[in-house]
């Protein structure tokens, strides 16, 4: 009914992506097919598009300042390939599919949720990750007033808070406590420590470089 | 013998001080490695097959394709053919690979079969039940009939709360590696360092001494975090069968939701026998609930007033569904959001203010009551009650209704038993050693601030090294436990080691060491600083022999610096709008008595924090299950709602402070603050719309409905 408006699903012979797995489903997912949702698929496909995947690919990641290369199948995601394939376990897994913000990095100068970009999507991007905001040990001004304020107890929350923060005072350098109820709305705590968040961004905003 | 007791306000540098967790720092900038962090070499990663139904016998189960799937280490059969299955998402298969997407290939490769048996899954309806019904005795007072019968009025009504679920974002798992034949590593997300040793011993059949436990840092348990659970034993199986690779098993969200822990639902009737002045004489309620398989409880009813005659009923519903585990003061938020609830609907009736119907009925409140007035008090004065409030049913014009109202509580919080090993070394430095952990509670740092403060030291003189059962052993943490007691083993161990330390300073000093102290980083004769000796060179005189001493609680003979039983008074003010039905927390206070406070700036956070929960279950968390399929259909973060930061209004949190208290010795504080706030957001919502809705969460179809029902605004 909605294939009109589904633009993968316009075979131009044999199966289409969606009769395939739906197909498909009945002798249980194998990794081929896996491995080609989230990457674009071309509604015919031409000489000049580049098929990547099933197999691993290599990918080059610019995180923090620095060149990453990772070798990863190509339905990795960068949350995935950050924590699994490289050592970067500031971002946290916690509903992985873009709902709660632990995974929080800054990508493009733009907060992203890493659970819901592929590795091979934030090839090309500058990625700022919680590590890359106290490079030299010192803390940002908003992990210091995280500390201060005491916003954060069992954690697990906070690295992606705190890069949210980051990207929301970067482009908010003053704002009220309205803006920053509903700028950090995206962000999730279940130890409850929104009242140390909202003070920590007011406080930090009021020390330059935020 | 020296002096154990918790030091006066005046020599006080850092205890009851407003001092930030240690650490903070490692949390902020992502260094602090929880166990879903950690990378061990070779590391495999786990998935567990789950069964898609809520009751169904495994009639087979093939894993022959899944074992050839590229990186597949090991697959190891959960349980097998034959076996009943009592709740959707229980374990079958466990797969481990290389990577963790192989992983994934690996388990939706196994194959199961199997046969669907009839399912309860949701427990609101007692008609439907069946045979799932389990009615324990009847409790009953010998006068009640003739107090209820002499009431001057009664008031009659139905309340309920769902199942909720712990949704720690640390999802529950471990990573489990063995050396050799029979010495296991464990890597746990957990509550209970200490305690975990034996649980995995015991089935696998090894020592206990041989299994090593080790945490820094654990993403939320809130009291789901105690046990070893089936995927921890059945991941050390399969690390076993792959070699002894260290293998990770970290549930998916949809299994965290579904398998790791709920908090109990609660219906309750309740009929309350009362004086026209308000005076309440006579309680009854006919209660039923479920906590999965094995169901639930009857809540403490009714909750902290010692109404003097009552008759209870409760009822046992065995569902389909993942277990009960305590959630954060289990069974008292729904003792609460019941009792307080009957207690203002019976105010309303008699159109009275709440607050004075409570205060009238001090005299219920058991040991505690002067207590209660008291916070009761600073909770009007807080939330400007007597200003605000208004009788039941906002009549100023317009569509935003606002309301207050009001609840109490009251919890244990005894110390638990705890060991402290500390260590004052020749080059100055030292050490605690316990078999803790911290929740985020900021445990590290009350040990530090303990140590520090007794020592006359700074903060950072401390090392505190926790999470590792190789250490002294320490209680779980659970029930507010964990605070008196880690505070009281270290403590003494504190003041020990620096009895033995005073003892090789004085003859230097010329001086009897019973006659010495530590302040601002020397040993000085008391009240005389003109004879002192710095800590360093204290330290120095001890040769190469440390002091190492073992701290303990409970220990009878050195006092008692710890306690239990707190009350506490919450408030809340909030905002409906009559036309969306949606409910906003305007403002919410917190008033709690605590006994000793020792980190002050952590034990506001954790008001502040239980608050938050409380806004969450009061107006967005259920688990809802599917009768029909027997599925749970929210287990993910978009429909199984959190409040967020733009929830939760403007919070107070006054701690009660002081000599009284101080006296009290130190008690927990974890479990009381998140019991009353649904209460007193549900009393609000009805003073603000004149009508009840009596049912948690308090979403804008309940609110909308309970309108129509009454027939409009006032």
């Amino acid at each position: 009914m909605a294939k009109s408006r589904d633009p993968e699903s316009k075979p131009e012979k044999g199966l289409s992506r969606r009769d395939f797995l739906s197909r498909g489903a009945g002798v249980a997912l194998t990794t081929p097919i896996v491995a080609g949702v989230g990457v674009a698929m071309p509604q015919s496909p031409a000489a000049n598009v580049k098929i990547l995947g099933p197999a691993k690919v290599p990918v080059a990641l610019r995180i923090n300042g620095t060149r990453q290369n990772v070798s990863v199948e190509p339905r990795v995601t960068l949350l995935d390939a950050l924590r699994n394939y490289l050592d970067f376990t500031g971002a946290k897994k916690v509903c992985d599919r873009a709902t709660c913000g632990a995974c929080t990095v800054i990508m493009g100068g733009k907060p992203v949720y890493s659970c819901s970009v592929l590795a091979l999507e934030a090839q090309g991007k500058d990625i700022t990750t919680v590590e890359g905001l106290a490079p030299n040990g010192k803390l940002a001004a908003i992990q210091a007033a995280f500390v201060e304020n005491d916003a954060q107890q069992c954690g697990f929350c906070t690295p992606g808070f705190v890069v949210a923060c980051k990207a929301f005072l970067d482009k908010n350098p003053s704002p009220t406590m309205a803006q920053v109820e509903k700028g950090l709305g995206g962000n999730l705590c279940r130890c409850g420590t929104y009242v140390g968040v909202r003070q920590a961004v007011l406080a930090a905003a009021k020390t330059k470089g935020g | 013998m020296p002096d154990y007791n918790w030091p006066e306000p005046s020599k006080r540098t850092l205890m009851g001080k407003r001092i930030s967790r240690l650490d903070g720092p490692d949390k902020v900038s992502g260094k602090a490695k929880y166990t879903y962090d950690i990378k061990r070499p070779g590391m495999l990663y786990g998935k567990v097959v789950r069964s898609p139904h809520a009751h169904a016998k495994i009639v087979s189960i093939d894993t022959a394709a899944a074992e050839k799937m590229p990186g597949v280490a090991a697959v190891k059969v959960i349980q097998g053919p034959g076996t009943e299955i009592q709740w959707v998402g229980d374990e079958i298969v466990a797969v481990a690979a290389s990577e963790e997407c192989l992983a994934e290939d690996a388990a939706r490769a196994v194959k199961v079969e199997y046969e669907k048996l009839p399912h309860l899954v949701r427990e609101e309806d007692l008609s439907k039940a069946g045979d799932r019904l389990k009615p324990a005795a009847e409790q009953v007072t010998p006068e009640f009939d003739k107090a209820m019968a002499a009431a001057e009025v009664v008031v009659e009504g139905m309340y309920s709360c769902p199942v909720i679920a712990h949704c720690c974002l640390e999802s529950h798992g471990q990573i489990t590696e063995w050396e050799g034949e029979d010495k296991l590593n464990v890597f746990p997300s957990t509550q209970a360092v200490s305690a975990l040793a034996q649980q995995f011993a015991e089935p696998l059949k090894i020592p206990a001494t041989n299994v090593s436990v080790k945490m820094d840092h654990m993403g939320g348990g809130f009291g789901s975090k105690f046990q070893a659970d089936r995927w921890g034993i059945e991941g050390a199986r399969l690390s076993k069968l792959a070699g002894g690779k260290p293998v990770k098993i970290m549930l998916e969200r949809d299994a965290e939701l579904m398998v790791a822990g709920t908090r109990p639902s609660t219906y309750a009737k309740v009929k309350i026998g009362a004086k026209k002045d308000g005076t309440v004489t006579a309680w009854e309620s006919t209660s039923w609930g479920t906590g999965g398989i094995g169901g639930a409880g009857m809540p403490p009813f009714p909750y902290v007033w010692e109404i003097p005659n009552k008759r209870m009923n409760h009822t046992v519903v065995s569902t389909n569904t993942g277990a009960q585990r305590a959630w954060r003061a289990p069974n008292h938020p729904q003792a609460a959001f019941v009792t307080m609830s009957a207690l203002e609907d019976l105010a309303a009736a008699l159109k009275m203010d709440p607050l004075d119907m409570f205060l009238k009925n001090v005299p219920l409140l058991g040991p505690r009551k002067d207590l209660y007035k008291e916070e009761l008090l600073k909770a009007a004065e807080l939330i400007e009650w007597k200003k605000k409030w208004h009788p039941r049913g906002d009549t100023t014009p317009g569509n935003i209704k606002r309301g207050l109202g009001l609840s109490l509580h009251t919890w244990g919080g005894r110390p638990h038993d705890s060991d402290c090993k500390l260590t004052i070394n020749p080059d100055s430095s030292v050490s605690v050693e316990m078999g803790s952990q911290d929740l985020g509670t900021g445990t590290r740092t009350v040990i530090a601030i303990v140590a520090a403060d007794t020592l006359g030291l700074p903060l950072d003189a401390i090392k505190v090294n926790i999470g590792d059962n190789k250490y002294p052993r320490s209680g779980s943490s659970g029930g507010s436990t964990t605070v008196g007691g880690v505070s009281s083993s270290t403590r003494r161990a504190a003041v020990d080691a620096l009895d033995a330390l005073f003892k090789q300073v004085g003859p230097a000093l010329n001086a009897d060491p019973a006659n010495l102290e530590a302040v601002g980083g020397k040993i000085q004769v008391k009240g005389d600083p003109s004879k002192s000796v710095a800590w360093k060179q204290a330290c120095a005189k001890l040769g190469v022999n440390p002091i190492s001493v073992i701290g303990k609680q409970p220990d009878a003979e050195k006092g008692k610096l710890a306690d239990s039983g707190v009350a506490g008074v919450q408030m809340a003010e909030v905002s409906v709008d009559t036309e969306t039905g949606i409910v906003k927390i305007e403002k919410m206070v917190a008033v709690q008595d605590v006994g000793y406070i020792i980190a002050l700036k952590t034990a506001e956070s954790q008001t502040f924090g239980a608050l938050i929960q409380g806004v969450s279950y009061a107006l967005y968390e259920e688990r809802i299950n599917d009768q029909f399929t027997g599925k749970t259909l929210n287990p993910n973060m978009e429909f199984y709602k959190l409040a967020g930061i733009g929830d939760i209004g403007n919070l107070v949190v006054h701690m009660m402070t002081g000599p009284a208290q101080d006296a009290r010795g130190v008690i927990g504080l974890g479990e009381p603050p998140v019991i009353s706030p649904g209460a007193a957001i549900a009393n609000a919502l009805a003073n603000a719309l004149g009508v009840r809705v009596p049912s948690l969460p308090l979403t804008p179809d309940k609110v909308l409905a309970a309108m129509e029902k009454k027939g409009g605004l006032t």
